[in-house]
């Protein structure tokens, strides 16, 4: 073994000088650092009370079971690149979602950091409003984060490559219910609405390019523990939130008529 | 699916801990490379990993969704996972992805090894 000298620390050093200086290839794709959300403009008919100034979180942070939920589609037979695929995603991401469910995308689109509002409905039909932050966003993929209150906690992964000389897309969650309540929900019918969402998502995508190939899912749950820690998320639930906001409705709009007169 | 774009090699850091140096790209693709390198790591009475990421070219939320999944397993061993040599960049996104609050984050080999071997 032979011993460093003072002049090899020394260029040790610079060389990690030099690294924190070189900006990485992928810095353009992960949205910044920021405390809490922010919403830059609502689209009429958003409701943004579950999603401004609350944090971003990740599956590390929630309370249910962590699950790994991939499902993919083969776009068999059609001419087209997963560069190509992403691109027709981003544009039109509301477009290939299931009816019932409404998102907001950014004014930017989905670029890394812009925030997205969402209204969609609970088992139970309770309408919900909450939103998700890209997370990253490359030519060939795109996360999108959710915030608290969300039912999960975790992100998902939009992503298209190769396989055997096929496009392929796929989406990936990864997540735990957010809070006791939401764990609850989704035990009692929720993954399956949940799954026939992307199910129905990447149906919508492959018909965009004239495919009509089955839907494959892979569910794993990773960790079958619940971070009891955690049961305090229920503070910010967006079902509940949700509820209040439209039970209070005429509450508001006498209040707004009041300050008027 | 395409090659996975990483090396990692596999070393001893005092008798409760090993080292998995990270060189390339942290995505989808290097799951089974990282996976093994695990296995290959928690042999015997090793009680925490730490993975050096001084040669981390790039990485994306693949790559953080399988530190998350390796972080599970961890935790199910009763092991401890640690890191050290992430740029500010890096760090960043142990920020933002919020992985920062369960992985110890280091700022150079010695400091991360003595902290897993007094733990």
């Amino acid at each position: 073994m032979t011993e460093q000298t003072p002049r090899d620390e020394t260029r040790e050093e610079e060389k990690q000088k030099e690294k924190q200086r070189r900006e990485p290839r992928d810095a353009a794709y992960w949205a910044r650092y920021a405390e809490t959300l922010k919403v830059t403009g609502v689209a009429e008919g958003a409701t943004n009370i579950n999603v401004e100034g609350r944090r971003a979180v990740g599956p590390l942070q929630g309370f249910g079971k962590l699950w790994q939920k991939t499902y993919r589609v083969s776009l068999k037979d059609a001419e087209v690149t997963p560069v190509e695929v992403i691109k027709t995603w981003k544009e039109n991401y509301k477009d290939f979602w299931p009816e019932g469910n409404l998102f907001y995308a950014p004014l930017a689109g989905i670029t890394p950091g812009e925030v997205a509002l969402i209204s969609g409905s609970l088992p139970g039909g309770v309408k919900l409003s909450t939103g998700v932050m890209v997370l990253y966003a490359d030519d060939e993929s795109f996360s999108l984060m959710t915030p608290e209150g969300h039912p999960f906690s975790g992100w998902i992964t939009f992503s298209s490559f190769e396989e055997e000389g096929t496009t392929v897309a796929q989406a990936q969650v990864l997540m735990r219910a957010n809070d006791p309540l939401y764990e609850m929900g989704l035990r009692m019918g929720g993954h399956k609405m949940e799954n026939e969402m992307w199910r129905k998502t990447l149906e919508n995508l492959a018909a965009h390019f004239g495919v009509n190939e089955p839907v494959e899912m892979n569910l794993v749950c990773v960790d079958p523990k619940l971070q009891w820690s955690h049961y305090r998320n229920i503070w910010h639930n967006a079902g509940i939130r949700s509820a209040i906001y439209t039970i209070a409705a005429p509450l508001r709009w006498r209040r707004n008529r009041a300050r008027q007169d | 699916m395409p090659e996975a774009q990483v090396k990692m090699n596999v070393r001893g850091a005092g008798e409760k801990a090993s080292i998995i140096d990270v060189q390339g790209e942290l995505t989808a693709f290097a799951e089974g490379v990282l996976m093994d390198a695990y296995n290959q790591a928690s042999d015997g009475q090793v009680r925490a990993i730490i993975l050096n990421f001084e040669d981390l070219e790039y990485m994306n939320s693949s790559g953080i969704g399988l530190l998350v999944t390796l972080l599970i397993r961890i935790n199910r061993e009763k092991q401890q996972l640690l890191t050290y040599g992430l740029s500010a960049h890096y760090r960043s996104i142990f920020q933002i992805t919020r992985l920062d609050d369960a992985i110890a984050i280091h700022d150079s080999e010695e400091e991360a090894v003595r902290a897993a071997n007094s733990a």
